[in-house]
């Protein structure tokens, strides 16, 4: 107990200071002055987002290949928390635009893609309050996954063929991008902090399924007594 | 190697089902021209701009349509309680799998082609000129719906609420497919048709990598 919550309270230490990094470390940018500071989150959430869906690709690879709950628990969880991430770049991508590009939305490839991505796993979730029998909602809702996260890099493949106004991958982008060194520092620390996080929070919540599974266990024992 | 012989004998099957009935291929037509009709309504389908979303329309009308018709694929056996059969029946269970992404394939293709005709004329795009490459992009669309949609269809026939499951787990997964095919359609239907290969690349990419999937992951599509 004292030891999840030690976890916990650091977790958030390094939230709040990556916070305070990209408010008074990091330079402010040439063009969109302060408003740029909203990228260290945004950009950093979405990265985080990201990881959790390949976490939960590989507990669906793992369940289909191993068939141990424990796996499914996994991808459940961390579809959740990817979820929640994705959600908070869907939030900020929008905060950040009104003032930058003069619109909330724009329906461009980038923008589009993660709004289908985030549909795609809302729909794994959805799937599985459909499926009663465990077993068999494990079994499917992996595989599911496995179609989805395969789907990802095809649907942001768009990117490269049809015509986006999002800035170009300003990280590993190619020639010509690239972030001032101060900036790539704090960059990366958020990003360190928003893995942290959502590492707790994937954590927090397998244990939570776990504990869920093992009373749906008691309770089938107490039934069949 | 007993794959291919299997495959093609389940396909039999397949479209003898359903060319004695033709249940499937008419309702799809009616439906996508109820769409087709419906979306007239919107806007102004003979001006110069139709042109530009017309390719999009068709293709959301395909889109909807396939995820009507691949509703039974799966659902149908279970019903009539043949899927034990289907797989003690075959070796690889990928057998049943390439039958059926064939027979949705062909489904497809022929309810779109015999559209294709009533569209252009009701949406006043000339498409003689581009007709074999329109054929090109249809099959390679309609096969990578078919490929996604089999294999989904066989998740949702597992399911409750499936007939309203297999279109939330499919269309998002499709969305690439639509991209691609509209922006490829609408170069061919413009004044000067020209043939986007990326588009044509990346349909066939999706193709493959799905039918990859399946040959991977089918099986398991298919435990009891």
């Amino acid at each position: 107990m004292w030891k999840r919550a030690m976890i916990g309270a650091f977790v958030l230490f390094l939230v709040g200071a990556s916070a305070y990094a990209s408010f008074y470390i990091a330079p402010e940018e040439k063009t969109m002055h302060v408003l740029q500071r909203i990228f260290y989150f945004h950009a950093a959430a979405a990265w985080a987002g990201m990881t959790a869906f390949f976490v939960c690709f590989v507990a669906n690879l793992l369940y289909v290949w191993r068939r141990d709950e424990k796996w499914d628990s996994l991808g459940v969880s961390s579809a959740e928390v990817g979820l929640a991430f994705i959600t908070v770049v869907l939030i900020t991508g929008p905060i950040w635009a009104k003032p930058a590009w003069g619109i909330y939305w724009t329906w461009d490839a980038r923008l589009t893609s993660t709004f289908v991505l985030w549909l795609l796993y809302i729909s794994y979730l959805l799937l599985r309050t459909l499926i009663e029998e465990t077993d068999r909602r494990a079994l499917l809702s992996a595989l599911f996954g496995i179609f989805a996260f395969i789907d990802v890099p095809i649907v942001f493949g768009a990117i490269r063929w049809w015509r986006t106004q999002h800035p170009a991958p300003v990280i590993m982008g190619g020639p010509g991008s690239g972030l001032e060194p101060t900036m790539l520092k704090v960059f990366f620390f958020s990003v360190l902090a928003m893995h942290a996080l959502m590492v707790f929070l994937i954590a927090e919540r397998y244990r939570l399924e776990k504990l869920r599974t093992d009373i749906e266990l008691l309770r089938r024992e107490a039934e069949a007594i | 190697m007993s794959l291919l012989p299997n495959a093609a004998v389940l396909l039999g099957k397949e479209l003898r089902t359903e060319f004695r009935s033709r249940e499937l291929l008419t309702t799809t037509v009616v439906f996508i021209l109820i769409v087709i009709v419906l979306f007239s309504f919107t806007f102004d389908p003979t001006s110069d701009e139709s042109r530009r979303f017309a390719p999009g329309l068709l293709w959301l009308a395909f889109l909807f349509a396939s995820s009507l018709m691949l509703q039974p694929c799966f659902l149908r056996e279970q019903q009539n309680d043949t899927l034990s059969a289907l797989r003690l029946s075959v070796s690889d269970p990928f057998a049943i799998f390439l039958a059926k992404v064939a027979a949705n394939t062909l489904f497809l293709l022929l309810t779109e082609l015999l559209l294709l005709p009533i569209f252009a004329v009701m949406y006043n795009v000339p498409i003689t000129r581009v007709l074999h490459w329109l054929v090109l992009v249809f099959f390679l669309a309609s096969l990578g719906i078919s490929t996604a949609g089999t294999a989904l269809s066989a998740i949702s026939a597992q399911a409750r609420m499936r007939e309203l499951l297999l279109p939330l787990l499919m269309l998002p997964l499709l969305t690439p497919i639509l991209v691609a095919s509209t922006e490829v359609t609408k170069r061919l239907f413009e004044r000067e048709p020209a043939v986007q290969w990326t588009g044509i690349g990346f349909l066939a990419v999706f193709d493959v990598v799905f039918l990859t999937a399946l040959w991977l992951f089918g099986e398991y599509l298919l435990e009891e």
